[in-house]
C-alpha cells in the first residue's frame, strides 16, 4: 500500500498538478481574463499591509527562488564551488531567514483576513482558504528544518533534488528517490505539488503576470486606435 | 508635427448651479455596480473645501501627477523601479474612508417595524459589511454649500498661497461649485503608472481608457491619477474611470453628464493638437508656464496648411470641420476664458473650466459699487482672483483677470444692448474684443443652444484600421457584442465560475445584507 501511495505522489501526481497548472491557468487566461488580477483588499484596509504584505510577498518570492534554484540545479553544476553539506547548510540558513519574513508576514495578513470584518466580508472562500494552505505549507517547511539538522552531509537534500530533477526531465525511477525520506518532506512535497493544482483557481495567477514588461516598456505613454 | 484630434470638455463654472444632476444620471449609468458604490465618475464639490477622497488637491500627500526632475518628465509617484517596488503595499493609496464607505438605509424597517413608543427610524447600513454605521462620516459632497466648520473647509490646497483668515468670516465667505470627472489629459499619469500597461488613450479621440481584461489591479493608477479619478473597484478587483461615454460620443451624441446638465455649462468640441509637442510642453521649469504652454499644443483648424497636415495624418474631413465649430476650442483658445483644472500636474488635462464671477464684495458696505468705468475692479470680486488662479493656472493672476474681465465686458455690452439699446463699443475695446466675437461668445456661452454646445463629429470606423477604409476592421465588430463585463461576448451570468465569482450580494437594490 504504502508503495502504492510514494508511486502515485511522487511519481503520477506530479505530472497531474503539472497539467492541472499549465492547463488551468491557459484555459482561465483564454477564457475569463476579467477573473485574472492580484485582487488587493488595500483599499478597503490599509492597516496591516506595509509589514504584512511586503515581508509575505518578499519572503515567499525568495523562498520559491530557493527551491527552484536548489531543487534544479544538478550536483555537477555546483560540485566545484561547495559540497553538498555547505549547500544544505546554506539552504537551512536562507530557508530559516527567508521563512521568518513570510511567517511574519502572513501571521499579520491572516489576522488581517480573518478578523478584519470588512475583509472577512469580502473575501471569496478561494482566498481564505489559500492563505491557510500557504500558512500550512510555510509552517511544515519551516519543520524540515530541525529534521534536515539531524544530516547534514546533503544526502538527504541530493534525493530530493534529484527526485524534482528527474520528474521534471521526464525520467523514470524519481519515486526511488523519495520512499526512505521523513513523512515531514513528503507531506510538503505533495502539499506543494497541490498548490501547484489548485494555482488556476485562485487569486495566486497573479503570480503569472509580473509586470516585468513595465520596465522595459519604452514610452511612458500608450496611445492606440481602437 | 503629429495631428491627433480629442474631444474636450469646457464647463462653464459660471452657470453652475450645484444640482448634482450630472453626478447622479452618471452615478445611474456607470457605477450602480457593487464594488464601486462609492465611486463616482462625476461628481460636484463646494469650493472652497477638501472634497473627495480628501485633500485629493494635495500631491505633497498622493503623490499623484509628475514632476520635472533633472530635465525628465516622471511620475510623481516614483521612476520604474520605485513604482514597482510599492506594488505589495501601496503607501499612496487612499483607503475606502478617505472616500466614504458606502451605505444605504435600512427602508424596510420603516414598514415592518413593530408597535412601538417612537417612530421607526431608518438607521445607516454599510454597503461593505452590512453592519449598523453609527454616523457616515465622509462622501462625495459632504461639503455641500459650505457645509462643515471652515476650520476644516479651510485646508484647501487652493488657499496655500492665501491669507485665508478672513474668508471664515461671514461677510468675506465665499463658495463656487466645481463639477469634477476625469480630465482626459493629453500627458496622463495613470497611463504612464499601469504596469499592465491595461490603461490607453486613444487616437482618434483621445479618450483615455481601462482595458478591463487587460488590468490586473495593481491599483498605481489609483495614485497616480491627481484627480484620484480612478476608482478601484473592490468586487471585481480591477480599476474604473470615467469613459466619457464613449460609445455616445462615437455615435455623435454627448456624454451623459453633459446631455443631462440643466444649466448648459458643458460643451463638447473637437480640438486638434500636435502630439509631438505633448513631452516639451508638460515639462516647462515654471509652473505658471504650463497653461500657456498647452495652449501651444493645440492647432488651429482654420488655418488651411494644418487641415492639409490633419487629412495626411488621418483625421476624417468631418472632424476637421468639427474643429473649425467647436465650442470648445472657441472658449479655450480663441476667447481665453476657460482653463485647464491644475496644469501644475503637468498632466495637459482636457477638461476645462469657464471661472465663475461672483458679487462685487465691498458693494453692500459702500451702498454703491465701485465703478471705475464700464468695468468693474476684478479684484473686489467675492471670489479671490488667487484663489481661481491656484486652482486654473497654477497661481497666475493675469489669464484669469483677462477671462473674467472679458466676461463682465460681455455682460456689459448685451445689457446695454438688450435693455437700454445701446451699443456700449468702448466695453469691448478695453478687453479686446469685437461686436461679432461679442456675439458668437453670448451665443455659445449664454444662450448655448444643444447645437452649439455639442459639436461631436460620429467616430469614423473604418479610420479605426490601418489604412482609411480598412474593411475588415470597418465591419469586423458587426453583429458582435457590445459593452460587457468580462468574459469577451458571453451573456454576462453574474453566477460563480471554477475561477471564482462575486463576493457579495447586490447592494445597490436598498436592501439590507
Amino acid at each position: 500500500m504504502n508503495t502504492f501511495l510514494d508511486q502515485f505522489f511522487f511519481g503520477y501526481y506530479p505530472y497531474v498538478a503539472m497539467t492541472m497548472f499549465i492547463v488551468g491557468s491557459a484555459l482561465r487566461y483564454d477564457r475569463d481574463q476579467y477573473t485574472w488580477k492580484a485582487d488587493s483588499s488595500q483599499l478597503l484596509r490599509k492597516k496591516g499591509m506595509l509589514w504584512g504584505s511586503n515581508l509575505f510577498h518578499i519572503g515567499i518570492i525568495l523562498l520559491f527562488f530557493g527551491h527552484f534554484v536548489g531543487l534544479l540545479t544538478p550536483e555537477w553544476v555546483y560540485h566545484p564551488f561547495m559540497s553538498a553539506a555547505t549547500k544544505q547548510i546554506i539552504a537551512m540558513i536562507a530557508g530559516s531567514i527567508f521563512g521568518t519574513m513570510c511567517l511574519v508576514g502572513m501571521l499579520i495578513l491572516l489576522n488581517r483576513r480573518l478578523f478584519d470584518k470588512r475583509i472577512r466580508k469580502t473575501s471569496k472562500f478561494s482566498d481564505i482558504f489559500i492563505l491557510i494552505y500557504l500558512f500550512a505549507q510555510l509552517l511544515l517547511g519551516l519543520l524540515t528544518v530541525p529534521y534536515s539538522a539531524q544530516h547534514l552531509d546533503g544526502s538527504s537534500m541530493i534525493a530530493l533534488a534529484n527526485w524534482a530533477q528527474y520528474i521534471t526531465s521526464f525520467r523514470m525511477g524519481a519515486t526511488d528517490f523519495i520512499v526512505s525520506e521523513a513523512w515531514v518532506f513528503k507531506l510538503h512535497l505533495v502539499l506543494g505539488m497541490t498548490l501547484f493544482a489548485i494555482f488556476p483557481f485562485t487569486r495566486l495567477v497573479h503570480i503569472w503576470s509580473v509586470p516585468v514588461q513595465y520596465l522595459i516598456r519604452t514610452s511612458y505613454q500608450i496611445v492606440r486606435r481602437r | 508635427m503629429r495631428i491627433r484630434a480629442q474631444i474636450g470638455m469646457v464647463l462653464n463654472l459660471d452657470k453652475c448651479i450645484g444640482c448634482h444632476t450630472c453626478s447622479v444620471t452618471c452615478k445611474n449609468v456607470w457605477t450602480s455596480r457593487q464594488g464601486v458604490e462609492y465611486a463616482w465618475f462625476n461628481n460636484v464639490e463646494t469650493k472652497p473645501g477638501i472634497g473627495y477622497p480628501t485633500d485629493w488637491e494635495n500631491q505633497d500627500k498622493w503623490n499623484g501627477g509628475w514632476v520635472s526632475k533633472n530635465g525628465k518628465l516622471q511620475p510623481k509617484i516614483g521612476g520604474k523601479f520605485r513604482l514597482l517596488a510599492k506594488i505589495f503595499a501601496n503607501p499612496d493609496l487612499p483607503e475606502i474612508d478617505d472616500y466614504y464607505e458606502p451605505f444605504t438605509f435600512n427602508y424596510a424597517h420603516l414598514q415592518n417595524a413593530p408597535e412601538m413608543i417612537t417612530p421607526p427610524v431608518a438607521r445607516p447600513h454599510s454597503m461593505i459589511t452590512g453592519e449598523v454605521m453609527e454616523k457616515p462620516e465622509w462622501g462625495p459632497n459632504w461639503e455641500e454649500i459650505l457645509g462643515g466648520e471652515f476650520k476644516k473647509r479651510s485646508k484647501d490646497y487652493n488657499f496655500k498661497t492665501i491669507e485665508k483668515e478672513i474668508y471664515g468670516q461671514f461677510e468675506n465667505t465665499f463658495m463656487m461649485y466645481l463639477p469634477r470627472l476625469c480630465e482626459h489629459c493629453l500627458n496622463p499619469s495613470c497611463v504612464a503608472a499601469c504596469p499592465s500597461g491595461a490603461i490607453y488613450k486613444r487616437e482618434e479621440d483621445g479618450i483615455v481608457l481601462i482595458d478591463q481584461d487587460k488590468c490586473r489591479g495593481w491599483r498605481m493608477c489609483v495614485s497616480a491619477c491627481p484627480y484620484k479619478k480612478i476608482y478601484y473597484n473592490w468586487q471585481s478587483g480591477k480599476s474604473e474611470k470615467c469613459t466619457f461615454c464613449y460609445p455616445r460620443i462615437e455615435s455623435g451624441e454627448p456624454t451623459v453628464c453633459s446631455e443631462t446638465c440643466v444649466g448648459r455649462i458643458r460643451s463638447l468640441g473637437v480640438i486638434l493638437y500636435d502630439a509631438d509637442k505633448i513631452e516639451e510642453m508638460a515639462n516647462m521649469n515654471d509652473e505658471k508656464d504650463l497653461y500657456e504652454a498647452q495652449l501651444k499644443i493645440f492647432l488651429d483648424p482654420n488655418d488651411k496648411s494644418i487641415q492639409e497636415k490633419a487629412k495626411k495624418d488621418g483625421i476624417p474631413d468631418s472632424w476637421i470641420e468639427a474643429a473649425q465649430n467647436s465650442p470648445v476650442y472657441k472658449m479655450a483658445i480663441d476667447w481665453k476664458v476657460a482653463f485647464p483644472l491644475h496644469p501644475e500636474y503637468r498632466t495637459l488635462p482636457m477638461v476645462w473650466y469657464i471661472p465663475p464671477l461672483s458679487p462685487i464684495q465691498n458693494a453692500i458696505e459702500k451702498g454703491v459699487i465701485n465703478n471705475r468705468g464700464p468695468i468693474p475692479n476684478v479684484e473686489e470680486l467675492r471670489i479671490p482672483i488667487r484663489y481661481l488662479a491656484n486652482m486654473l493656472t497654477a497661481g497666475d493672476d493675469e489669464p484669469i483677470i483677462f477671462a473674467l474681465k472679458r466676461m463682465i465686458a460681455m455682460r456689459n455690452f448685451m445689457r446695454a444692448k438688450r435693455v437700454d439699446n445701446v451699443i456700449l463699443t468702448d466695453v469691448l475695446d478695453e478687453v479686446g474684443l469685437t461686436e461679432d466675437i461679442v456675439d458668437d461668445m453670448y451665443r455659445t456661452m449664454a444662450l448655448a443652444a444643444y447645437e452649439d454646445r455639442f459639436v461631436i463629429p460620429t467616430n469614423h470606423k473604418e479610420y479605426a484600421g490601418e489604412t482609411p477604409f480598412d474593411n475588415e476592421i470597418a465591419f469586423d465588430t458587426r453583429s458582435s457584442c457590445g459593452f460587457s463585463f468580462g468574459n469577451g461576448c458571453s451573456e454576462g451570468s453574474t453566477t460563480a465560475t471554477l475561477f471564482g465569482g462575486k463576493t457579495h450580494s447586490n447592494t445597490m437594490n436598498g436592501n439590507i445584507l
